[in-house]
This record gives structure tokens, sequence and C-alpha cells, in this order.
């Protein structure tokens, strides 16, 4: 696990010191319920990673976890324990279902040196963990388990315990793999979606379009529509879409991004289905159409867990920079005739939709000209429609997600987010980190902002009439007190 | 007095230029004209009973057509040119057309026609195209002339002596002056106008040994004379009782023809009389266009072709002018049946061949101009056919082809009206025979039924056009070109949302898509002549004109009152459709760059609501596809107890609109946010006109002291930058709040006076 060692904040001592990121000690799921008799307590415990730790451990560590929120809840009856800070690690609990437990347990990063003598001495840094972050991370990998296997309840119901430790076992063990907790910072408290920037009429034919595939493909329920990894529909209810961003962004395009990035000539081209008439193709479901014996199998999701409970086939189709999603309703099995329709449906439209955008995003892009570095970097969250934006984050890729700036500095954003949390009136909070950058959270009816300047020799006048600029450039166009 | 006609185009009604020629005569039927009549078209070689094309013996019976030979009503018509098509139509055929219901009939004969007395020996009865005038001449004009228009119902009556067999009789424009053509040398006029001697003047031809074909009045005092060997082109003065001629041109004439709308006279020259020479007559002046030849269809050798008079139209289409050629199918082409050719007839440059029509069958034929549609009637079937040259056809590179719009159908059947005195009402109407053999069929929408003495006109009718012609994006560029065609669109679009008739998106779109087409051409129109007016081009430019709003012009108030108000209402409407009809509407609004009204985008967001749909709505929002207006933020504002967000958005939209900051600062304040609306004014610069009171109350009333210390000071401090005191006017009647002030923090927390 010792990979990033020497993070970006590698300064001269970096050579006499060594540092290890934060990382996931152990993660699980219990029901105090399950086994309230004394020696039965191992039937409380649904999942735990790693599994190799022995099973009296196992339920120490549960019968710990137990007995803190117990414990708190005396003192807050409504709101009990969130997080335990020890000088190791840091311990986060989420109830997502009643009496249903999650704990992550995470290691506060360790900075080894060498001490005079040569040994070497490890340190803990028991501040750098914010237990937002943290606790957002968490209750992701909640929605992600219920975007693919709906609630806890009601795999209890469909099969009991044992089916829902099968489904906890099945889905964890691959997922928590994926998490990278080195990388986790304030993009993860806010769980924000991309939104793709387009003219209204460009939109209105995605609409028009989306509408006429829905009319001709009826049994399709739900549709959502994404370009370059940015949404521009959701015909899904924001939370649910929220979830279903995520796993596309992070998961799903990443492993299929290859075979566009790939060469004509390179063997990873060769397997998509030979179309000439279009560049669609399926992400998700058969991979060539012309295989009789294609298996049309779609990822099932469950969305509107609360009311409704519905079951779909998750459908990814992508032409070139455009991917759509169509939901079609479980009890219905979609057919390979069916995939054959809508590729035909939507392939060649999808293909000219997709060529539309870009020529409009281009045309856009060289209307607001081909601006300089700007002096800044920012993040910008909306919590009404969660729409986010940074300009410090590079690209998405399934492994990290890489940030352009310090991360003492995602850290500084961190903290003021928590400062904003506690409030609810608009507020402003101006920092001076070191080395000449400055640090601006701003807060104005459910929307922040945060900024990154780096300018040398700046006071908090000057700080604060480039942010306005910012403002007046960036946000024109929305209600945002200066 | 300056000649009528010398009056600047366009300004009166082309009327004036209509002073026709072509009196049709009725006369007792005569053994050759029925022979005539009933001759095939296929056989036309035999045409004109041996008359040698040329000849100029244009007088007789040569185009009469017999009346259903009824013992009572002897009528026949002695045809002019203008009515050669009619010909066309010989024996009624015994078979009746295939029985129809109402609806489906497109055509049909007006409800008031024009009645006048039936032809027969003692009464002659003649039509004139250029006023639209039917004269009724009884025993010569000695017992008495009836004149009927269409228009006005108050025929006109007189005498005049018998001098003669009347050739022709046609009123100038205006009804300014009577000309009688009774021989072949010359025509006798009379004054109508009042003051003016009523003695008759004659004027002879000025041609020697020609022979007067016939006469047309191209203004109320201008008159051309037509003769076997040339035009004369005259003035009449009236008070003089003289002609003056203006203007003459010798050629050899087989037969003429006289379009009144553009003032056209169209001369048959060559042996083949198929060359054909207009002239244009304007304002006392005639100009020669170039000739041009239409094609003849081959014929076998043993048969001299020609081109018959009866087989060519002139008429106004899509405000240009077209000769017609009806060419009959021919035996020795690979054509599938008769043709229609339109030549159009510029008013510079040469004439062209445009356009054909394909008739896919043959027989007899007759030619109508209804509201731009080319109406071809046939006999044999008893039915017709319409064509639209604007619909797309095939084109071949010079010419296109087009078919009939849809199917043939019978004009819709006719009872002949029971007028009259009261003591006939007990008969019940009589069912009047279409198709008859003693119709005349005259341009552009007239039909005649010499035997029944009735003209009426022909009119197209929309509705059952609707269910005959499936392809709705062809049925709406039909309809859009047609007069009266509001409501069927506004019907058909009803229609096509409906549950039961209900179209795919793509079709509505498409249906969308042509009508907002129409509606940006007129608001373009609109706009660059509002810019011309403004820019003072409106006293150069005598061509500037107004855009005229067509029935074509269905604006967003059109389609929200008549179609989409009433279609979101219907419950039983899949919402998704409702909101993709509505998404269409708006997308092809956008398409042609026509700002949407706000009422549209109520109504979206209305069925959203109406459905939970919120975070649809918002989405829209976020991409402006809902404009933003004052009336959207406030609807909007009241949505946020249901939808939290639209708070949000509403403040988003007035900020945007710029011309809102007043509501912004209501906004705030009812929230209790009375700093940020401070802030907000002062940002835009408007803190220096606000009313401190206004401010002050909403601090009070959060009840939190230090808010409303900090607002006092901020007043406080404006008083002194603008008024050099800290104090408040009385004017500003904050008295209450400087009392409350100083209750809370003292006297000696408020500001003292800076001095300087």
């Amino acid at each position: 696990m010792a990979v990033a060692a020497a993070g970006a904040g590698s300064g001269p001592w970096a050579t006499q010191e060594k540092q290890f990121p934060p990382a996931l000690l152990s993660f699980f799921i219990y029901n105090p319920r399950f086994g309230p008799r004394e020696g039965e307590e191992e039937n409380k415990i649904l999942f735990y990673h790693p599994n190799e730790v022995e099973k009296n451990e196992k339920i120490r560590n549960v019968g710990l976890c137990e007995a803190i929120v117990q414990f708190t809840r005396t003192f807050s009856p409504s709101k009990p324990a969130k997080s335990l800070h020890t000088q190791k690690n840091r311990q986060f609990f989420n109830e997502p279902e009643e009496h249903f437990w999650m704990v992550m347990v995470v290691r506060n990063p360790i900075i080894e040196k060498q001490s005079k003598d040569g040994k070497p001495v490890i340190e803990y840094q028991e501040e750098e963990l914010l237990d937002k972050v943290y606790s957002s991370v968490l209750q992701q990998c909640y929605s992600m388990y219920k975007l693919f296997n709906g609630t806890f309840l009601k795999a209890m119901e469909d099969g009991g315990i044992e089916l829902l430790k099968e489904r906890l076992e099945k889905f964890f063990h691959r997922y928590l793999q994926t998490l990278h907790l080195q990388s986790c910072d304030l993009l993860d408290i806010f769980g924000g979606i991309s939104f793709f920037p387009l003219d209204k009429m460009t939109y209105l034919k995605i609409q028009s379009f989306i509408n006429r595939v829905e009319e001709s493909l009826n049994i399709v329920k739900y549709t959502a529509f994404l370009y370059n990894d940015q949404l521009i529909w959701s015909g899904l209810e924001q939370d649910d879409m929220r979830i279903l961003y995520k796993y596309l962004t992070t998961s799903l395009f990443p492993r299929h991004m290859e075979p566009e990035l790939a060469g004509r000539d390179s063997p990873i081209r060769a397997e998509m289905p030979g179309n000439l008439q279009h560049y669609g193709r399926f992400l998700t479901g058969p991979l060539n159409l012309n295989d009789p014996d294609a298996k049309c199998r779609f990822p099932k999701i469950f969305v509107n867990t609360d009311d409704a409970y519905e079951e779909l086939h998750l459908i990814v189709y992508k032409a070139m920079s455009a991917a759509v999603c169509f939901m079609i309703d479980a009890s219905i099995q979609p057919t390979l005739d069916f995939c054959r329709r809508l590729d035909s449906v939507v392939g060649p439209q999808l293909t000219v939709l997709a060529s539309d955008i870009c020529e409009q995003f281009n045309i856009n892009k060289r209307m607001s000209g081909s601006e300089k570095e700007p002096q800044f970097k920012f993040i910008y969250f909306n919590h009404m429609n969660l729409a986010e934006k940074s300009t410090v984050h590079m690209r998405k890729t399934p492994s990290v997600s890489l940030t352009s700036v310090h991360p003492d500095l995602m850290k500084i954003l961190g903290d003021i987010n928590s400062d904003f949390t506690r409030v609810d009136e608009d507020e402003e909070i101006i920092v001076k980190a070191m080395s000449d950058y400055w640090v601006v959270g701003k807060k104005s009816d459910r929307r922040e902002l945060y900024v990154i300047l780096n300018q040398k020799n700046a006071n908090l006048i000057e700080v604060n009439e480039e942010v306005k600029k910012l403002c007046a450039t960036q946000f024109n166009n929305i209600f945002f007190l200066d | 007095m300056p000649p009528r006609s010398s009056r600047p185009r366009g300004e009166g009604r082309s009327l004036q230029h209509r002073v026709g020629r072509g009196y049709g005569r009725w006369a007792p039927p005569q053994p050759d004209a029925a022979r005539l009549s009933a001759e095939d078209r296929r056989s036309r070689g035999g045409r004109g009973g041996g008359v040698a094309p040329g000849s100029g013996v244009r007088a007789g019976p040569r185009a009469a057509v017999a009346a259903a030979a009824t013992t009572t009503v002897r009528a026949g018509f002695h045809r002019e040119p203008r009515s050669t098509l009619a010909a066309a139509l010989g024996a009624p055929t015994a078979v009746a057309a295939p029985a129809m219901g109402e609806e489906d009939y497109y055509l049909e004969l007006c409800e008031r026609p024009v009645q006048f007395e039936k032809a027969n020996p003692v009464n002659c009865v003649f039509f004139d195209e250029a006023n639209k005038q039917v004269f009724a001449v009884r025993s010569g004009g000695a017992t008495g002339v009836v004149v009927k228009g269409p228009d006005d119902r108050n025929p006109i009556s007189f005498r005049m002596d018998d001098k003669g067999e009347v050739k022709c009789i046609k009123f100038s424009l205006e009804n300014k002056i009577l000309a009688v053509q009774r021989t072949s040398k010359t025509v006798d006029f009379c004054n109508f106008i009042p003051d003016n001697s009523q003695l008759e003047y004659t004027q002879e031809c000025k041609t020697k040994n020609a022979n007067i074909l016939g006469f047309c009045w191209t203004s109320s005092t201008e008159i051309v004379f037509i003769t076997d060997q040339g035009i004369e082109f005259y003035q009449v003065l009236p008070e003089k009782r003289s002609l003056k001629l203006l203007k003459s041109h010798n050629l050899n004439v087989n037969w003429y023809m006289y379009c009144p709308e553009s003032a056209v006279i169209l001369l048959s020259t060559t042996v083949l009389e198929n060359v054909l020479q207009p002239f244009h007559f304007r304002a006392g002046t005639m100009s020669k266009l170039p000739k041009f030849e239409i094609e003849l269809p081959a014929a076998p050798k043993s048969t001299k072709p020609s081109l018959s008079e009866r087989d060519i139209a002139m008429a106004t289409v899509y405000g240009q002018l077209y000769v017609l050629f009806l060419r009959h199918h021919s035996r020795t082409s690979n054509s599938t049946g008769a043709e229609v050719v339109l030549y159009h007839l510029p008013r510079e440059g040469a004439c062209k061949k445009m356009h054909i029509l394909k008739l896919n069958r043959t027989g007899k034929f007759a030619l109508n101009v209804v509201d731009n549609l080319v109406v071809v009637h046939h006999q044999d079937t008893e039915t017709s056919v319409i064509f639209d040259i604007k619909l797309r056809g095939e084109f071949d590179g010079s010419v296109t082809f087009h078919h009939p719009v849809l199917p043939a159908r019978s004009i819709q059947p006719y009872q002949i009206p029971i007028a009259g005195p009261a003591a006939v009402t007990s008969q019940s109407p009589v069912p009047c025979k279409l198709y008859s053999s003693s119709w005349i069929v005259f341009q552009p929408d007239i039909i005649i039924s010499a035997s029944q003495g009735y003209l009426w006109n022909l009119q197209v009718k929309l509705e059952p056009i609707v269910n005959l012609l499936p392809d709705k994006g062809r049925l709406m560029d039909f309809l859009l070109q047609r007069k009266e065609c509001k409501m069927v669109i506004l019907s058909v679009c009803s229609q096509m949302l409906s549950e039961s008739d209900r179209a795919s998106l793509p079709v509505i779109a498409t249906v969308f898509d042509k009508l907002n087409h129409e509606y940006k051409k007129y608001l373009d129109a609109e706009q660059s002549y509002a810019m011309a007016v403004e820019a003072g081009q409106s006293r150069s430019s005598p061509l500037l004109k107004r855009p005229v709003r067509t029935q074509a012009v269905l604006d967003q108030s059109d389609v929200y009152t008549h179609v989409l108000s009433a279609f979101v209402e219907k419950k039983e409407m899949p919402h998704k459709f409702v909101i993709a009809v509505l998404m269409e509407y708006i997308r092809s609004l956008n398409q042609f760059q026509i700002a949407v009204q706000h009422y549209l985008h109520e109504l979206v967001i209305k069925t959203l609501v109406q459905h939970n749909l919120f975070y649809m709505l918002h989405q829209f929002l976020q991409y402006h596809v809902l404009s933003d207006s004052k009336p959207l933020a406030c609807l909007l504002l009241s949505l946020e107890s249901f939808y939290p967000p639209a708070h949000q958005l509403s403040l988003d939209m007035l900020k945007r609109l710029s011309t809102a900051n007043d509501e912004i600062v209501e906004v705030l304040l009812s929230k209790h946010q009375v700093l940020a609306a401070l802030r907000f004014i002062r940002g835009i610069g408007g803190h220096d006109n606000i009313s401190a009171r206004k401010f002050l109350d909403a601090a009070k009333q959060t009840e939190d002291n230090m808010l409303f210390y900090t607002i006092f000071r901020f007043f406080e401090q404006r008083n002194q930058r603008l008024r050099g005191s800290p104090n408040f006017t009385p004017g500003e009647h904050c008295e209450e709040h400087v009392a409350f002030f100083k209750q809370i923090f003292g006297d000696q927390a408020l500001m003292r006076p800076t001095t300087f």
C-alpha cells in the first residue's frame, strides 16, 4: 500500500521521510438484532472485510462499535456517533437502514521519519482526515450497493439473511477495491454532477431525440443523456441520478474508454461490431449484435426505493462522446431483436447528435475566447441541483481522481466546508495559506464556491476583488451575492 | 382628365384592367355547333369543321356547345375563345359518379350563384371576364339588357335600339362606357357617365379589310380591338364621343385570349397557330413581350396539327401569370394520358415551360384556377382533380412534374335553389346536373350553366382534404398555401394530438416546423418593414408595403388557444406525451429563432408541477429552455413551498433579467434576508435611492438587534454622505425606528454629525 509515498508536497526534506496515505483497515456491516444473546454474536455480522480476520476479533470490533454507538446515544439520542478518532485510525459509523450499521475503519496517514540514530520513527497524522469526506464515502458505499442490489430489507424479504450476506459479499468484495481513500476530498462530500454546458437549441434537439426514442421504443421508462462524461438530461430523480452518475463516470465509462482511444488497427477496435452507418455501440449488454448467441444481459438497478421501488435494466449505449442510458422495467427481458432495433433507431440519430453537440461546443468555446490559464482554480457546488464544477480536478480515471493543487490546500477547502455546514447563513471565509496561496470560500443561498488564488504579495482587498471578478465572469447568470 | 387607367398599378383592384373581350354569346344551337361540341378531343384533326386557321372567319358558331338537348331549354353556347376549354365537355356521360359521403367532396359550387335569364332564341347571354358580368340581351337590346355581376346584387338594366345582332358587349371598368360590337368592322360606344351625352358613337377598325375578332377593355377608357390582321389600342374620349388611336401592331391573328388580372393579351399566329405573341397593357402603353412557341404533341401524318384556343388558358397562380396548355394524350407517344403544361409568362424575359401536371387519363377536360390550385375537370368520369404547383414534384432539371394532390372527386352535388315568388316554394329543390355539356368554364374560377341561367364560383373545401391526405407534412404544405386555412390547420393540429388519431412525435414535429416556418417568414417581413419605416424609407420607396398577414400565419397565441391549452387539459393523455409535444413546439419555435411567449412556458411548468416532475423542471430551467421573464419568476416563487429549489431558480432568473432588481430586494426582504438585500442593492449601486424605512422595518421584524443596529448605522452613514448629517429627514418616516434604536442602544449610540 505504500505506493503514493512522497505526495505532491515533496519538499526538500522529503528525502528523509516517507509518507503513507490513509488506507482502509476494515469495513463491516452488522445488525445488532441478529445476535442479541451471548454466544450468538457472530450472527450479527453480515459482512466483514478483511475476511481473513479471526472470528473473535471480528466479534470484538463489532461489539466495540456497537458499544460506542450505544454509549453516545445517551448524549444525543437522535444523532448518534458518526466517527471515532484514535491515534492510529478513524472509524466511521453509518446506519443507512434501521439497525443496519456500516463501519469503515481508516488508518491515519503516516509519516516515517529517520531519527538521528537511524531508526525509523512512525508518526500518525491524527488531524489529517476530514470526517465529512469519509462519512460521505461510507454513505456512497451504501448508495452504490443499493443502486445495484436494492435495500438490505428487500434482500431480507426476498431470501433472508443468507441472501443478504451473499449479495453483500458479492458486491463489496469488488467494490472496496475501487475505494481510493488517499484521493478522497471535497468532491466526495458534494457527490455532485457535472453538467455539460450547452446552448438551448442543441439541448432542445436532445430533448426531442429522447422523446422520440422513448416513443418508438416504448418499453423505455427513463432515459439519461451524457456527453463527455457530463450530464445533460436525467429522467431519473435527482438522488438516483447522483449515484448512477457516480457509477457511470468512475466505473463504467473509464472501463470503456480504451476502444475509442485505441488506434484504428488496434486489436481492441477490431472487436467492435463492424457498423458503417453509425458509431453507436452498447456499453452494457451485447457486444456484437451480429452474433446470434450474444447475451442480452444488462445490469439491474434499483431506483425510487423510498416509494415505488423500481427495478430496472440499465442499457448504456454510446456513440462517440454521447452516452445514453435507457432504463426499462426489469420484468421485461430485452431480447436481441430489441437490442438490434435500439441500435438501428438510436445509433444513426445519436451519431449525428453527438457531432452536432461537438460542433456547438467548439463554437461556444471559440466564442468565449481562448482564455489564458487563469490565475485561480475553483470548485463550485450547488446543493439545489447538485451541479458541480471543478477546475482543480483533472480528468477522473478509474484509479484516482487527480488534483492539480497541493493536498494541504484541499484540506483547507474541506475545513471551510465544515465551517459552512455549521451555520445556515451565507458567509465568506478567506484563508491565507502557505506559499502565496489564498483560499476563499463563499456560500450564498445553497451554493458554495471555493477559489484558490496564487498571487504574489496579494492583500486581502485584492483577493476580494479577484473573487468578485471571477464571480462576474463565471457566475454572472445566477444570483450569487458578493 | 387623365384616363383612369393611368392610376398606379396595384392601387385599385386589377379589375380596372379587366375590361373583357370574351362575351360569350348564347345562341340557339346550330347543327355544326352541336357536332363540334360532341367532337372527341382525340380526333381533333377535324376540328373547326374545316375552318382554316388564320382565315379570319371567326364569327359564327365555331365554338358553340350544345346544351342538354331538352326541348324547353334550347340553350346553346356561341363560344368565344375563352370558353374553349368548356367545349371539351362534350355530351354528358350516362355513368354517374360513384356515390360518396358528403365529407368526401372537396370542390363545391358557391351557395349564391348569379342567376340570369336562360339563353333562348330571343335572349342572348354574354359573359365579360374582365368585370365578371353576365349580359342578358333581349331582342338585340330593344326589350332590355340586364347586367349582373358577382359582387353587385343590383343588376343594371337598360334598353338600346336593336341595330342588328349583338356579337359582343362589355362595360369598361366601373361601368363607365358600354361597348357593343354588331358588325365585323365597327364597335359602337355609349357613355354611362352622368353629364355625358348618351348618344352612341362608333369606331371602325383602322386596318383596311380587317375583321374585328373582338375587343377588350384594359381600363375604364382604354380599349383594344383585336382584328385578324393585328391589334389596335385606343383611348376613348367620352366627352368628345370619339376614340383616339394610341398604338397599333400588325400581324396575322388566328385567335386571341385576354387575361384581365394581368392585362395581357395573347395572340395566336402562324399556320400552326402555336406561336403565341403576348402584349401587355398599362397606363396608355402597349408593350410587346417576347413571343413563344407551344410544342404540339406529335400527331399522325394524315392530320395537320395545330394549336386550338380551346386548349389554352391564362391564369395567375401564386402571383405569376401562366399560360396553361392542355396537351392531349397522343397515341403515337408513350404518355400515359393527357397533361397540362404550364408556361410561365414573366413581366420581363422569355416565357418558360415550368410545370407539367400529369392527368393520367384521357377525354374531355376543363380547367379552373381556385385559390392558386389548378383544377382539372374531367367530363367522362364527372370528377375533378387538383394540382398545387408549390407542392414538391419531380424535377427533371428543367420542368417539374406534378401529380394530383388528391384522388379524383366529383364536385359536391348541388341543389338548384328555388328562388322567386313564394308561390313556387312548394317545389322541391332540383338536383343540378354537374359536368353538364352546357357548362362553360371561365378563368379563374367561373362555371356557367347556360341552359339553367346560373353563374357559379368554384370553391375548394378544405375540411374533407384533411382526411384525404394522410401525409401530414404534405397536408400542411398544402393547407398553408390556402386562403381560408387557419381553422382547418388548427383542427388538424388538435386532431393529431387527440387520443384516437394521435400522430407520432416526428410527424408532430414536422407539422410544427411547417407552421413556424410560415410564422417566421411573416415576422421577418414585419421586422424589415418596421426597420425600413424607422429609417424613413417609407416616403422614398413606394414599393415598401406592410406585409400582409395571411391566414397561414399561425402564431403562438393561436396554437396556444386553439390547440395546446385544450390538449394539456386532457386527463387521459400520458403526461410524457404532453410534455414531449410542448417541448417539440418550443424546440420548433427556437429553431426558427422565434421568441417563445411566457404562457407556453407556463403551460410546461403547470404540466410538470401537476405530475410532480420538479427535477425535470429544474433541468429545463438550468438549460434556459424556459426563457426568463418576470411572470415566470413569480410563478417559480409561488412553487417554493412544493419545491424549495424554486426559490433559487426564481432569484437567478430575476437576476438575469436585470430589470427586476426591485423584485429581488422584495424577495430577500420577505425572507428576512435584510443584509443580503442591502448588499445586493449596494452591489448594483442602487443604495442611495432605497427607502430606509422599508429596510429598517424588515430588520426590526427579524428581532435581531445587532442586525437592526447594522442596518440603522448603514442608513445613518448614507444620510451623512448624502446630506451631511446622519439624521433622518421627516419625509423618510423613520421616527419610530430612531426611537426604537435609542431605546435599545441608548442616545449616545446615535451617530454624531461629522464636523469638518
